[in-house]
């Protein structure tokens, strides 16, 4: 069926009249690049904000205490309470699979006062008390020096690992910053390191940023936040699903502090896990979009081939009437009726897809690339798959069938007697 | 070679019945020229589409080379066409985008054919007629004789048993005419069955046998004298 002959005369009868033939294959052509640019900006969207995501554990949360709403074992309620370190260990003991349980404590931060001093600078800056792991979950870049360790836990060593942002608030351009101190709300730390958080978005990454990092024994002996726990973090193990986790930690917690199991105020939390899913579902429904949008431009351009095919089968009626007088069976007019069509739908499909992709291509050149995006990039290397594009030729080589068919069947219906009267 | 018996064919005209043929005896043998001659509308082209198994009788048989013609599928009846029948038609019905030499070979295409024996049987057929030199060339560019030649060619090349020709001067002045005539005389010299339809008295002259046609029966069948075509050329 598909030899060399089959496909001159399909190459003829298609260059017999280019100039319209070149206006049918248009519509199919936009069809097809307009789909394959929906799909990719979804993608770059997507790509972008997973960017966002990168590093972070997605399969975390952050929970911190909040006023108790219900009154439980003679308890009222209003009440307020504080993490302790003990909950930490307890929420270790208590609940399999997780990795990480994390206790931090905080000072200043989003439009706080002045807190931090070194010599005439001063700064306003989130102050965390962490411990060592916090690095696995919220991950950045030491530039210089180390972050936080063990030894600094256990001997609560006064030290400090500073963001990019306040090394620049309180530091002049060249200025070593290992070993010279700031002073925190009064108490001297030592600088150590610097890091550079490679996530988060927007004010999200300038905030980043400015964070500093202490010890979190530390930080309790410093501002004498004793066994209190301002935050926890908690990671799931790979295999674990935090949303699945979250209510056994809560209720350790609650049993702990006399909370009603059914109090769902007490304990507040952010699952980053369930942003994420937020996010990607987001995404699902932007490519379903793209594809019914782009579906039905490419259905437009394929009606356009449809009906010239209809003009042509019609047009050539005579001809049609010659062939078959020649010998040509319906199977062999039909076929070359949807051959034609296929061809022109898959041919302008394939020139669609090659602009789109050149176009991309232009933009992904222009765009940052991933390695050197900065947080604040929402778009990034905006491309299609290879299985999008296998994808989009299966629905151009049915559509190619679809938009021959009524003309292949309207060529062979009228009787060759009838046809070659035609004038 | 062609056996017809007591054929009918009508036409729905609107709400009538526009009886064509009614009832048609004919036999041809092989080797013979026949000239169907009669008045516009008598129903020459009628007959000749049903021998030609493009259209289809309502009563009757037909019989071609002891194969009955009866109730054929479309593709049998494709195949039957591309065997044993060549058309030549008044308006020649080349296709207009396609060289002399692949107008030629369209038959054989259909008949599955190789390119290349397509292309030496197409080139073979184009010299009998005396185009070998215009093989390249679109029916655009030649003259109404020489377009008329190529679809001899055609007609030709795929080896039929008869040839079926439609007023095939038609369309041409006298002197073309009968040039073409005398193509014809020399294909049925070497054998070839061949079917005339024309309202013309000279051209019926060059055949071999007239057969006339009248309000939708035979009223004449006689052989006759052959004219010679290249004496009036
Ligand atoms: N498809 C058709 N539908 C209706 N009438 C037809 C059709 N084909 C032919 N006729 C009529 O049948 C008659 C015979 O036509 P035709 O065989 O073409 O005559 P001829 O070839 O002898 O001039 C004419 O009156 C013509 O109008
Ligand atoms: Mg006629």
């Amino acid at each position: 069926m598909f030899n060399k002959d089959k496909w001159s005369e399909i190459l003829e009868s298609l260059t017999a009249n280019p100039f319209r033939t070149v206006l049918t294959a248009f519509g199919v052509f936009w069809g097809i690049f307009i789909l394959v640019l929906l799909l990719a900006a979804g993608n770059g969207l997507e790509n972008g904000v997973r960017q966002g995501f990168s590093g972070i554990a997605t399969n975390s949360m952050f929970m911190w205490s909040q006023t108790i709403s219900k009154p439980y074992k003679g308890l009222p309620k209003g009440r307020r309470y504080n993490f302790e370190t003990e909950d930490v260990q307890a929420v270790k003991d208590n609940v399999d699979g997780l990795k990480y349980v994390l206790p931090r404590n905080r000072l200043g931060g989003w439009g706080g006062a002045n807190n931090v001093v070194r010599g005439l600078q001063t700064g306003a800056y989130t102050v965390n008390g962490d411990y060592p792991d916090i690095i696995n979950q919220e991950p950045m870049d030491i530039l210089e020096g180390r972050f936080i360790n063990q030894n600094d836990i256990e001997e609560r060593r006064k030290v400090a690992v500073i963001g990019k942002g306040v090394r620049d608030g309180l530091y002049k351009i060249n200025e070593d910053i290992i070993g010279t101190y700031i002073k925190i709300q009064g108490v001297n730390f030592m600088v150590v390191g610097m890091y550079k958080k490679k996530s988060g978005m927007g004010r999200d990454a300038q905030e980043a940023q400015n964070t500093i990092f202490v010890p979190f024994t530390a930080f309790s002996q410093a501002f004498n936040t004793g066994d209190r726990v301002g935050w926890m973090a908690v990671t799931a193990k790979d295999g674990y699903s935090i949303t699945n986790l979250k209510s056994e930690v809560f209720s350790v917690i609650k049993k702990r502090h006399k909370i009603s199991p059914e109090d769902d105020r007490a304990i507040g939390n952010f699952d980053l896990y369930e942003q994420f899913k937020k996010i990607s579902g987001l995404f699902t429904a932007l490519n379903i979009v793209a594809y019914f949008v782009g579906i039905l431009v490419l259905l437009s351009g394929v009606i356009g081939i449809s009906n010239i095919m209809l003009i042509t089968v019609k047009e050539r009626t005579k001809e049609i009437g010659v062939r078959r007088a020649l010998g040509a069976t319906p199977w062999q007019i039909r076929g070359q009726v949807l051959l034609e069509s296929i061809v022109l739908t898959l041919v302008s499909g394939m020139a669609g897809i090659a602009f789109a992709s050149g176009l991309l291509a232009i933009v992904n050149s222009i765009l940052p690339s991933a390695s050197e995006a900065d947080a604040e990039v929402m778009f990034l290397n905006p491309s299609v798959e290879l299985s999008v594009i296998v994808t989009a030729m299966f629905i151009l080589l049915f559509s190619g069938l679809l938009a021959g068919f009524i003309p292949a069947q309207n060529a062979i219906r009228i009787k060759p007697v009838d046809a070659l009267r035609t004038e | 070679m062609i056996d017809i018996k007591d054929l009918h064919k009508s036409y729905q005209v609107g709400k009538n019945k526009l009886h064509v043929l009614k009832g048609i005896n004919f036999h041809v043998e092989e080797g013979e020229l026949v000239a169907i001659m009669g008045s516009s509308g008598s129903g020459k082209s009628t007959l000749l589409n049903i021998l030609g198994i493009l259209d289809e009788a309502d009563e009757g048989s037909y019989h071609l080379d002891g194969t009955e013609i009866k109730n054929l599928t479309e593709k049998t009846a494709a195949r039957y066409r591309n065997k044993f029948l060549g058309f030549i038609f008044q308006s020649f019905n080349l296709i207009n985008y396609k060289s002399a030499l692949d107008n030629v070979a369209l038959p054989l295409f259909y008949q599955g054919m190789s390119g290349k024996e397509r292309t030496a049987r197409a080139n073979d057929y184009l010299e009998r007629v005396g185009l070998s030199d215009w093989a390249t060339h679109l029916p655009n560019e030649l003259s109404g004789g020489q377009k008329q030649r190529v679809a001899i060619a055609r007609a030709m090349a795929s080896h039929p048993k008869v040839l079926l020709a439609d007023e095939l001067t038609g369309a041409l002045d006298s002197q073309t005419s009968y040039e073409i005539m005398d193509l014809i005389q020399k294909i049925n010299d070497e054998g070839k069955t061949i079917l005339v339809v024309t309202h013309e008295p000279d051209i019926a002259q060059m055949t071999k046998r007239i057969v006339n046609l009248k309000d939708g029966i035979i009223i004449d069948d006689k052989k006759i004298e052959q004219q010679k075509a290249l004496a009036n050329v």
